[in-house]
């Protein structure tokens, strides 16, 4: 029997959204990466357009983390030199190079904002590919290094992280000033999502400059709940709400790794398998998963999980001819 | 929700003086307010005084062509009034409107394939407008065939049930919205429902009041549209609110300021 195939139709579509500057464009980058532009549900090639393959990018810190130890193993190396770091990214595969300044934290090296932005700027020398930086999550210091590292990467459209409902004013404003694209952070809440969207254009940044981060759970722990504030973010944009077509970006590596599934070795759950293994599975799942629910931008932190997601986004990218 | 300024219509006494001067900057001037206001249609009626109509529907559409770019609802009982609007109209226009007898379907929906215009219909015929929603909705399957046999989409007909004021016909109300919730049943895809959204408060006090009262609870119905005063804040705050409340947008704070900055 034929199956007629439904087709939807939409009036709204993601906007896109462009990170990195070339030297025409007042950067250094070798190359930028545009993302968003859907106008249909994730990967539905047979009803709407999908211009532009989601991207992923491998997490970096400026000092040493304390990840657990399938990445220590993998990246440990590097680990303390952010430049070389950057480098190892950008041969794993990485379409960008995510930064985040856990250094700057009060309780950890307290770094200054001079000293972050001098990292910064070492890793644009490092590599060519457009770089996302991330403070520390203390809003306080956030807006001291944040303005600072704005302006070391002035003109490179560097997407700066992270906006939140109450502390969005400076970075903004950085970003306004600076060029930059600004990563605009909901606590899994599509009306919060909503409004710092608005409050955001309305200080006048360019809609074009704008990444959602929904924020995200790790696989096991909530996921279902942001896949479905994200499905409404999608949806939301595509009837042609404005206030929510931006692109999505996730932080994955980051949930992933800090659950026990992910970081506990096997001696402590022998029946779980061996950790490595395990780990990055667990990393590669969670992004699968947000790829479905309309993740535009990935951070990952385990290069072999970056490639099996790759595999699979090299399978959902394959039009649908139905 | 389809917002159709009501306001360019010579029945209004600046409206009705700059038609016969042929003044066109109190018109264009509602055209830019309105379209600022949120406004999805532009309404253009030359009104009963209007010496030539044929003339004044014509310099209407080119006045407010020279300065919106939305498409326009071109309202007259004179269908070449209407005809001689649509031979100007740069995009897809709405005719406002049709009843259900046959002559006059059989000379609106043929000139709204030709232009490809959208049609109004109303559920009234020669006897005029029935009470209940059984004779309104039966009125509106007569147009409803109507589109259907002459090939145009039936997306592209809204039937207006056609509110009463309230101090003339309060028994109505209730009936209108009836008729809206069953309109909505009649073919797939249904057509759209629009009211005349002033009309029910015609006369009255509280004016602005009655309209967005009527019009939440007509929305609540699934009204697709209204022919209404987009000048009226509190209305627009309402229409705002009720899309809100019926999960037709996504909540924020500032939602009233996003609706009015919608276009």
């Amino acid at each position: 029997m034929a199956v007629e195939v439904i087709r939807d139709r939409y009036t709204g579509r993601v906007g896109e959204v462009t990170l990195g500057a070339t030297k025409d464009q007042g950067g250094t980058r070798i190359h930028t990466v545009t993302v968003g532009g859907d106008s249909t549900l994730p990967f539905l090639q047979f009803e709407g357009e999908v211009p532009h393959r989601p991207v992923i990018a491998l997490e970096i810190t400026d000092v040493a983390p304390e990840w657990s130890e399938p990445l220590r193993a993998e990246l440990g190396e590097v680990w303390g030199d952010p430049a070389a770091w950057a480098k190892k990214c950008v041969e794993c595969g990485a379409d960008l190079v995510s930064l985040t300044l856990i250094g700057a934290d009060p309780e950890r090296q307290n770094r200054s904002p001079e000293d972050c932005a001098r990292t910064v700027r070492d890793v644009l020398s490092a590599v060519g590919v457009p770089l996302i930086v991330r403070g520390c999550g203390n809003d306080e210091k956030d807006n001291q290094v944040l303005p600072a590292v704005a302006e070391a990467a002035a003109g490179e459209n560097v997407a700066l992280g992270t906006a939140k409902q109450d502390n969005y004013k400076t970075l903004t404003a950085a970003c306004m000033v600076h060029k930059h694209s600004i990563i605009a952070q909901s606590p899994i809440d599509i009306n919060i999502c909503k409004q710092l969207n608005i409050l955001i254009s309305e200080m006048n940044l360019p809609l074009s400059r704008i990444l959602i981060d929904p924020t995200t759970a790790s696989l096991g722990f909530g996921i279902e709940y942001c896949f479905s504030i994200m499905e409404r973010i999608r949806l939301g944009a595509l009837q042609g709400d404005k206030m929510l077509s931006f692109p999505v970006i996730c932080n994955l590596g980051y949930e992933a790794w800090r659950q026990k599934e992910a970081s506990a070795p096997a001696s402590e759950f022998p029946g779980w398998g061996e950790q490595p293994a395990r780990g990055v599975l667990w990393e590669a799942m969670t992004a699968a998963a947000v790829l479905e629910a309309g993740a535009h931008i990935l951070i990952l932190r385990h290069p072999a999980a970056l490639r099996l997601v790759r595999r699979r986004l090299d399978a959902l990218m394959v039009p649908n001819p139905m | 929700m389809i917002l159709v300024g009501e306001r360019i219509n010579g029945m209004f006494r600046d409206v009705g003086r700059a038609i016969a001067s042929v003044d066109p900057h109190p018109i264009q001037e509602w055209a830019q307010r309105q379209e600022a206001a949120g406004a999805d249609y532009l309404d253009l009626n030359c009104g009963p005084a209007a010496e030539d109509p044929i003339k004044a529907m014509r310099w209407l559409v080119d006045t407010v062509q020279a300065v919106s770019s939305l498409p326009l609802c071109l309202d007259s009982t004179n269908y070449d009034v209407i005809e001689a609007g649509l031979e100007r109209c740069k995009r897809p226009a709405l005719i406002n409107s049709c009843p259900a007898e046959r002559p006059k379907i059989e000379r609106v929906f043929p000139m709204a394939k030709r232009f490809g215009a959208k049609v109004i219909g109303l559920t009234m015929d020669k006897k005029g407008i029935p009470k209940d929603a059984d004779s309104r909705t039966a009125l509106a399957m007569e147009i409803v065939a109507a589109a259907d046999e002459f090939g145009v989409p039936l997306e592209d007909l809204w039937i207006d049930p056609l509110i009463l004021p309230v101090n003339v016909a309060q028994d109505h109300v209730v009936e209108v919205l009836e008729t809206i919730r069953r309109v909505k049943t009649l073919s797939s895809p249904p057509p759209k429902t629009v009211v005349g959204l002033s009309n029910v408060s015609q006369k009255t006090v509280n004016r602005s009041l009655l309209d967005r009262t009527f019009m939440v609870m007509a929305m609540a119905a699934g009204l697709d549209g209204a022919i209404c005063n987009v000048c009226d804040e509190e209305l627009m705050n309402s229409v705002a609110t009720a899309r809100i409340l019926l999960n037709q947008d996504v909540y924020a704070d500032s939602y009233l300021k996003v609706f009015r900055k919608r276009q």
